[in-house]
């Protein structure tokens, strides 16, 4: 899937700021800053990789910049961020 | 409460305030670059927020622009409880939203789950209330948008609220006359709450059944206003318990320290009840 650079979130308490970019190889490299990294930064990455890979996206360079976020922000923002970089809507309309 | 559809943590945090009701907003509070962002911010805090007992409503953007749809099937498909039409206008506009409701509900097989609220924002909306509020059984209620409904109306909101009288009646007697909710507008100045308790007064008066907040602030005193004193609690049971033990003898009427208990008195006592237990002065236990 052809995708170019796009960021999805906020750097706003309890929001994360997501940023997707070509992969310089092949799979998924996730980058993360968090101030909760040592506790969730493995559930981070991982709600983080389900979201991309529900989407049908495998190869791809993502930056996480994590503000708190739940569960659910975080597979919104990333979500939202791997829809404009691809242009692949998940709505039908 | 009115709660923004792209704030993660104020829509996480909202359910904590004890509000009875939440609406996310895909609409006014969104900005066009971020419609698609909220819409699935909303979706997944709807489908993994523990929200409780609280009502979920969800205000989308219109069916006019490239959002409403995208807006519709995300919100059913989440499980929503109410949709919130803005500027409502017509019968019509209920019916194409019902429409798309069900085009959604009918690929997850939960046809009729999804109930409809309609915000009238302009004088052609409140010339249409009574049409627009029973345009579709999935009609739970009506609302007053003031700040678009002024604008319309050439006029500005003023600190007694003369200018929409007419606009609050007419919501008011239409909803009655379908057998829904009114729900009247918000108060945006947060500094003065002398003011905002007057017009939760009025409103009260007037028949509402709630007004719409836009901070957590403001739900003590809706509650306050709402809240029935204790001796209209306790008229209110006993005239229930008078009813109830009535019934069981196959009567419906009864005499009550004097006085004739029938329907009409009947609605307005479990009308007591119910505005006590939402106001949070009685739980739905004390009245088991």
């Amino acid at each position: 899937m052809e995708i170019k650079t796009a960021t999805a979130g906020t750097l706003e308490s309890g929001d994360v700021m997501v940023q997707i970019s070509p992969a310089e190889g092949e799979g998924l490299h996730i980058e993360l800053e968090s101030t909760v990294a040592l506790q969730f930064g493995e559930q981070i990455r991982q709600v983080a990789t389900e979201a991309l890979t529900d989407f049908g996206l495998t190869n791809a360079h993502v930056r996480l910049v994590d503000k708190g976020a739940l569960d659910c922000t975080i597979r919104a923002r990333v979500t939202a961020a791997a829809v404009r970089a691809t242009g692949k809507d998940v709505w039908k309309d | 409460m009115f709660v923004p559809g792209n704030n993660p943590a104020m829509m996480q945090d909202a359910f904590i305030y004890g509000p009875d009701s939440i609406m996310l907003d895909l609409e006014d509070s969104v900005a066009m670059a971020e419609k698609d962002a909220a819409r699935l911010l909303v979706y997944n805090a709807l489908r993994t927020v523990d929200y409780g007992d609280t009502e979920m409503v969800v205000r989308i953007n219109p069916l006019s622009t490239p959002y409403g749809k995208k807006d519709v099937e995300a919100v059913v498909k989440a499980g929503v409880h109410v949709v919130r039409m803005p500027k409502t206008e017509t019968a019509e506009e209920v019916h194409e939203v019902e429409r798309e409701i069900e085009r959604v509900e009918a690929e997850l097989g939960c046809v009729g789950r999804t109930k409809i609220m309609a915000a009238i924002e302009s004088a052609l909306g409140v010339v249409n209330a009574y049409a627009i509020a029973t345009a579709s059984p999935r009609m739970m209620g009506i609302a007053l948008g003031a700040e678009d409904y002024c604008a319309n109306l050439k006029t500005q909101r003023s600190p007694e609220g003369m200018e929409l009288l007419l606009a609050r009646q007419t919501i008011v007697v239409a909803a009655r006359a379908a057998g829904i909710d009114a729900l009247d507008t918000v108060y945006s100045n947060l500094n003065d709450m002398e003011t905002f308790r007057k017009e939760v007064e009025l409103i009260k008066t007037l028949g509402f059944d709630g007004k719409s907040i836009i901070n957590p602030r403001q739900i003590q005193v809706v509650n306050e206003v709402f809240a029935p004193t204790a001796k209209a609690i306790e008229k209110a049971r006993a005239i229930i318990a008078a009813i109830k033990e009535a019934e069981a003898r196959g009567s419906g009427v009864v005499s009550l320290n004097g006085k004739m208990v029938d329907r009409p008195v009947v609605i307005r006592a479990q009308r007591t009840i119910d505005l006590a237990i939402a106001s949070g002065v009685i739980s739905k236990e004390d009245v088991l």
